[in-house]
């Protein structure tokens, strides 16, 4: 386990930067930067973090940054990464930091191509659960029941589940995280960062402007996700398939959080009634019960 | 040197190789295919030394291609018609990175309905982007604009990325003797790419396309327009160097064919110029002062060349292969805004979509319009279909 107290206190994101307060990305950039250092060059479609960086000519972020169109993220780091490989920048690391729809909406066709060629990526879904650039639309990872302006009945459909899509893909390394659990998030990309190959790692990422919660509460509403079970933290790793262990508590139903008290803290769900709190409490144990399948049949002992 | 026989794409193919292009990301469509295939197979067999990025897509081609040259290394790639419109946002954006890179665009139709022949739609539907974009005649020039291609974008007075159509089939699938440098002879003349203008790596510091105030943005696109106008002088300056290793040169932006003593030139761009410079030779048979004018680079365009060759002329024909839909024929109205319509002028829109032009109607158009120039004194027609 990663000791908060042992990593670098030197970040890249520095003052001055253009994001809201409480900003989940910001705290994920932050994390990156204490993961990586300065052996990362970031790849960064549009969404927050395009602004996130400030105006030029100067930036808030330290990390070298190849900005670029929304849906060829994945596309346009596998060409850095290729250059890499030729230049004989061995530890180099290429990261792509691409928001919910720039994953799994627009750029996933990109994102598929690159997981099958295995290019020597870190691909991170910085998921806020919405276009919050744009103004808080709905994505196809935005869950069920949440508003959003363009979902202002509440949305229908359940969240796209990306990272089982990657699994599917075969990808060597696919892990899931929390903006609340920093070490937990910091050790999986230094894991990461030792694999060759396409590594993919979904961060959670709970927006104070487009959830409607207090900008004081993103780490409380980052950890009550996972504390109710509706985040699962897991990982992905040649082959095999382990709940992490600050969510295998979760594991049992008893153990969890009453899904209410998410709820409670977020406008995006004020709308809600008994109904739908239970449609998204069967969609909690629904995948829980697949991931504990997943577990039994593609992971070795849990620990 | 040595001559080869090549199609039009097995020399863009060549061409990469002999450029030592590090990174190729290409996705299949006719009649750019063989290229991709060409280039895939002298990589596997070891003839090139090169990472093929098999993309999923155009989008992700260029994309791909745009990352591994703003890693610092030589980049190319290839498509045509719907690839192209398909990548349309990211050659803004490479453009606007001013990153060099070169892309062959084989030029054909744009559906509905399905056309795989040629036409100039898809490469005339760049012209704004801010990249070069240079047309063959023949497979020797697709060979020769190539290789200039990567200087000409590599060159700090430039730093825009470069486009080489060359036509569909008639080019593309189409057997030629072609004169090819030796590795030896190109390294000579075209050096390893450079970092310039900059190259996105750990501890470089640089950020490429964060948010500008407006101004800087402006003042951006300012500087590739300046970028384009540096090009003119650039391009000459290349294809004299080039003509010193090879003995071959076209004459720049705009090649003049038997225009020197001409009273009527027929302007247009592509092999059928080939065509056009066979009627010259016969209508002058018959005692008709005609030249060709053949536009090599649409981007920058020849405005003054076109001026000083053309512009005491009685009549210019200017033939398009694509029509700029509720307006014209595109290359008519930037000629006769070049000439500022001083001659007597004429459209002619004809081959879209791969209908056949030969000599005969080349010519029998040339003399329609002389006789009516000769009649009437000046004529401006603004739009004439030929063919259908
Ligand atoms: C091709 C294209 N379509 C639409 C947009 C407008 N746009 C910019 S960012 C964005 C949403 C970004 O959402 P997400 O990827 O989840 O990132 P977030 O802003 O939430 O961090 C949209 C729709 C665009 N820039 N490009
Ligand atoms: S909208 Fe949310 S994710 Fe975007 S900058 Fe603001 S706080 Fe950060
Ligand atoms: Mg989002």
């Amino acid at each position: 386990m990663v000791n908060i107290k042992e990593l670098p206190s030197k970040t890249l994101l520095m003052p001055g930067n253009a994001a809201c307060p409480g900003c989940p990305e910001t705290l994920g950039l932050r994390y990156v930067s204490m993961a990586l250092g300065d052996k990362a060059v970031l790849v960064i479609p549009a969404g927050c973090s395009s602004v996130i960086q400030g105006i030029y000519p100067k930036s808030g972020i330290g990390f070298p940054i190849l900005n670029i169109v929304f849906a060829a993220a994945a596309s346009a780091a596998s060409g850095l990464a290729r250059a890499y490989k030729i230049r004989g920048l061995e530890d180099a690391q290429v990261v792509v930091w691409a928001g919910d729809g720039g994953t799994g909406d627009i750029g996933i066709q990109a994102l598929s191509g690159a997981a099958e060629r295995n290019e020597n990526i870190i691909y991170i879904c910085v998921d806020n659960e919405a276009y919050m650039n744009t103004g808080i639309q709905r994505s196809s990872l935005t869950p069920y029941g949440a508003w959003t302006t363009t979902t202002w009945t509440g949305k229908k459909e359940h969240k796209k589940d990306v990272p089982l899509i990657m699994i599917a893909h075969g990808a060597p390394y696919v892990a899931t995280a929390s903006v609340g659990f920093p070490t937990d998030f910091i050790e999986k990309l230094r894991r990461a960062a030792s694999i060759k190959g396409l590594k993919y790692i979904h961060l959670h990422a709970p927006c104070p402007v487009g959830w409607r919660f207090d900008p004081s509460k993103t780490v409380e509403v980052a950890k009550l996700a996972v504390q109710t079970g509706i985040w699962v933290l897991y990982e992905y790793r040649g082959g095999v398939f382990r709940i992490s262990p600050l969510s295998r508590p979760y594991a049992k139903k008893e153990r969890r959080k009453p899904l209410k008290e998410y709820l409670k803290l977020q406008g995006r769900f004020r709308h809600l009634g008994e109904d739908d709190v239970k449609v998204l409490e069967a969609y909690i144990e629904e995948r829980w019960k697949l991931y504990l399948n997943m577990e039994k049949t593609l992971g070795s002992k849990a620990t | 040197m040595t001559v080869k026989l090549l199609t039009g794409n097995y020399t863009v193919a060549e061409a990469a190789r002999l450029a030592r292009v590090k990174v190729v990301a290409a996705f299949p469509i006719t009649p750019q295919t063989t290229i991709v295939e060409k280039i895939a197979e002298m990589i596997e067999h070891g003839e090139m030394d090169a990472e093929m990025i098999h993309v999923e897509s155009e989008h992700s081609a260029l994309a791909a291609a745009y990352g591994a040259a703003a890693g610092g290394v030589r980049a190319f790639t290839a498509t045509s018609s719907q690839g192209l419109l398909y990548m349309h946002e990211v050659v803004w954006w490479v453009a606007g990175s001013r990153i060099p890179l070169v892309m062959a665009i084989v030029t054909r139709a744009i559906g509905p309905p399905w056309n795989i022949h040629v036409s100039h739609e898809d490469i005339m539907d760049q012209r704004d982007t801010g990249w070069i974009i240079s047309i063959a005649e023949d497979n020797q020039e697709v060979l020769d604009l190539t290789l200039q291609a990567f200087r000409i974008s590599e060159d700090p007075r430039v730093y825009l990325p470069a486009m080489v159509g060359l036509d569909g089939f008639i080019l593309s699938h189409t057997t030629m003797p072609v004169d090819v440098p030796s590795q030896e002879e190109v390294d000579s003349w075209l050096p390893p790419r450079s970092p310039g203008p900059y190259v996105i790596e750990p501890g470089s510091g640089v950020i490429m396309g964060n948010i500008p105030p407006d101004e800087d943005y402006m003042r951006m696109r300012k500087a590739m327009q300046t970028a384009m106008r540096n090009a003119e002088r650039v391009i000459m300056e290349v294809e004299e160097e080039y003509y010193k290793l090879t003995g071959r040169r076209y004459g720049g932006l705009l090649e003049c064919y038997r225009c020197s003593d001409a009273k009527y030139a027929v302007v247009l761009m592509g092999t059928w110029a080939g065509n056009a410079k066979e009627a010259a030779d016969r209508l002058r048979e018959k005692g008709y002062p005609v030249g060709v004018a053949r536009i090599r680079y649409i981007r920058p365009f020849p405005s003054m060349l076109l001026r000083e060759k053309l512009g005491g002329m009685k009549g210019v024909m200017v033939m398009d292969r694509s029509v700029s839909m509720g307006r014209g024929g595109p290359l008519f109205l930037e000629v006769a805004e070049a000439l500022r319509s001083k001659p007597s002028m004429m459209s002619v829109i004809a081959g879209v979509g791969g209908v056949d032009v030969g000599v005969d109607d080349i010519s029998s158009l040339v003399e329609k319009f002389i006789g009516k120039v000769e009649e009437r004194g000046h004529v401006y027609i603004d739009e004439y279909w030929y063919g259908v």
